[in-house]
């Protein structure tokens, strides 16, 4: 006799219709999550079946041909976006964890509020108005449109998301490990590198591997900073130096400052163009792009938790 | 041997002095965070401070008229006479459709996610969040040029125009007929609608798992069922940081730009109905700014930029005062 508690008592009308409101609303709840689910399937999905049949290994070494004509690579997009995730990672990362010191320090001060509220405001602030200020700072003076350009957008785009994250988790380290190392006279410096972040270290390569992952699908910030390349190879600019001789700065020079392409970027033109070789070569850039982003997600998600339960039993 | 000793001991001292003019490197070390942090605060005043200065002429020639609904002049690079408000028809438009299909979607999906999710289903899912979230801009429009588009928008579309546009006072907005494409303020609304989702649901899953246990047991002691607590209390206690995620997720649809440009057709022929092309801020910018036909042009371009800007920050300080005021009191003081 332990079946249905509701048939059972024979309650009023208004209890029944309560039960079913309930079980019905939070059904439609789950239905929502798996139409949520829908879109992401399908794009994943598609992408791979589409790009996969592009890819192959000249896709990856090879420059791009003419257009109309077959075969040919997108080389350049891949060094592209490679060279200029690296300048954004130099620059942003260190700049990154000095902001999220600062915030652990001070965060209640006035400025320490202020820092707080500017990294949220320019996580808020849309990619293609960076692109325009990057244009405005960087291109318009030197009159030359350059990877260095576009590495410096991808780091005011990654710059936030670092910042955010590292703080998270530079707040998790216990105060003890800062009390003990500054008790035993090493300095600020000291303590805050090789205790805290030493501590704190995990959680900060998942904030920077999504910074990463950020930075490396953007595309407005490129359009009017990095503009694309369908020549730009950085081994082909390093034989070509080294075989006319170039010095060690020309041959930076050639890399850093040349119109580049990146995988987004090529991703939209080739999108957009009316030959069907390039259409099917973007689902190629699409898979290769979405691979990138979503391995660095997972990864960075798992590779933590992972070590979560490591370190806490 | 008494030589060796004061050398030593003046080396010592000299190090000692230097040891402590720079707290052993603290100085150093506290002006370093001092000024990278010091140097994210500038780079948010330069941005503003370059947008405007760099839209002076375009600000000098057109006053407040650039963005009013009512101006004759139209957006027209070749007669150098801009208005935007095409553009910022554009992102309303696109934007409140996509935050009135996308809020209550994605606050049940919050529900969901934060009430309901069984343990072992709750990772996956805030993983697909997570996902949806992570997916760049430009496959989001990829995908939707060559299948959500003819799959999806285009028949929604047609059933709208036989339906709302054939409405006297409705048709100015949904007058058809949609290209054949698909391409229209309308898929860019429905597109929108799935990148907002997540960020929305993130935010409000991050509010509603704030709330102490305690408020649940209460209304559930009281005889209340799961859906009246969510709904008589947890959406009520958490409804500041619910409007500010809706805030943030407005904020993210009025600055998308890749896949919208890839989807609304960049033109400004379409007029007021939303099954035709047009341009939204965010668009126009990405679709004209490189091949600027003028100074003025460019200006023009940046001026948009400068609304747009000003428009998210505004946004965004609401959001985050909102969340953090939720947060305030829920985790007490």
């Amino acid at each position: 006799m332990n079946g249905d508690i509701f048939a059972q008592v024979n309650l009023p009308r208004v209890y029944r219709r309560r039960k079913w409101v309930n079980n019905i609303i939070l059904g439609l709840t789950g239905l929502t999550v798996i139409l949520a689910g829908i879109p992401l399937v399908w794009i994943v999905i598609y992408v791979i079946l589409k790009g996969w049949r592009v890819i192959n290994l000249d896709f990856f070494i090879h420059l791009p041909t003419a257009m109309g004509a077959t075969g040919g690579g997108v080389t350049n997009a891949i060094q592209g976006s490679i060279v200029m995730v690296i300048v954004a990672a130099i620059i942003a990362i260190p700049l990154a964890l000095l902001i999220a010191f600062y915030l652990l320090y001070y965060p209640q001060t006035r400025l320490g509020v202020a820092i707080r509220f500017s990294t949220d405001l320019l996580s808020g602030v849309p990619s293609i108005v960076i692109g325009i200020f990057g244009y405005a700072l960087f291109v318009l003076p030197f009159k030359h449109f350059s990877a260095l350009a576009g590495g410096l957008v991808l780091a005011m785009i990654m710059l936030p998301v670092v910042v955010r994250s590292s703080e998270e988790m530079l707040k998790l380290v216990p105060k003890e490990l800062r009390e003990g190392s500054l008790a035993l006279g090493a300095p600020e410096w000291k303590t805050s590198l090789s205790v805290i972040l030493v501590a704190a270290m995990e959680g900060v390569v998942t904030g920077i591997m999504l910074g990463l992952a950020r930075a490396i699908g953007e595309t407005a910030p490129l359009l009017f900073t990095a503009l694309g390349n369908e020549h730009y190879d950085v081994f082909g600019y390093i034989k070509q130096g080294i075989a006319t001789n170039q010095s060690l700065w020309e041959i930076f020079h050639k890399i850093l400052a040349e119109p580049t392409d990146a995988l987004p970027l090529t991703l939209w033109k080739y999108a957009q163009q009316p030959y069907p070789e390039r259409v099917e070569q973007s689902w190629g850039v699409a898979l290769v792009l979405m691979l990138l982003v979503l391995l660095l997600n997972i990864g960075a998600r798992t590779w933590l938790a992972w070590k979560r339960r490591q370190t806490h039993g | 041997m008494s030589n060796t000793q004061s050398l030593f001991q003046q080396k010592n001292d000299l190090r000692h002095r230097l040891g402590r003019f720079t707290n052993h490197g603290d100085r150093f070390w506290v002006a370093a965070l001092f000024g990278s942090s010091l140097l994210i605060l500038i780079l948010v005043l330069m941005i503003g401070w370059e947008v405007w200065a760099l839209s002076a002429p375009s600000r000098h020639a057109f006053g407040w008229a650039f963005i009013s609904p009512w101006a004759k002049a139209a957006w027209n690079p070749a007669l150098d006479r801009f208005n935007a408000w095409p553009a910022i028809y554009g992102s309303l438009v696109t934007s409140a459709i996509a935050l009135v299909l996308a809020v209550p979607f994605s606050i049940a999906v919050a529900i969901f996610l934060a009430e309901l999710a069984p343990p072992l289903l709750r990772t996956p899912l805030n993983y697909m969040v997570e996902m949806l979230a992570a997916v760049p801009s430009v496959i989001y429009g990829l995908w939707g040029i060559y299948l959500f588009l003819p799959k999806v928008v285009h028949p929604i579309g047609a059933a709208l125009q036989n339906t709302l546009g054939v409405i006297p006072g409705l048709s100015t907005f949904f007058g058809g007929p949609i290209p054949a494409s698909g391409i229209s303020k309308l898929a860019a609304a429905l597109i929108l609608t799935i990148m907002v989702t997540p960020t929305i649901a993130a935010v409000t899953r991050d509010v509603l798992l704030a709330i102490p246990r305690s408020q649940r047991e209460a209304s559930l002691a009281l005889g209340a069922t799961q859906w009246e607590t969510i709904w008589k209390v947890l959406l009520p206690m958490g409804l500041s940081g619910i409007l500010g995620a809706v805030i943030l997720g407005f904020g993210r649809a009025i600055g998308e730009t890749m896949a919208v440009t890839m989807v609304i057709g960049n033109t400004s022929g379409g007029g007021y109905s939303v099954l035709k092309p047009g341009y939204t801020m965010a668009s126009i910018i990405a679709n004209e700014f490189a091949e600027a036909v003028s100074d003025l042009h460019s200006s023009a371009l940046i001026e948009i930029a400068l609304v747009l800007f000003v428009v998210t920050i505004i946004l965004n300080a609401i959001s985050r005062w909102l969340v953090m005021r939720v947060q305030r009191k829920t985790m007490g003081r």
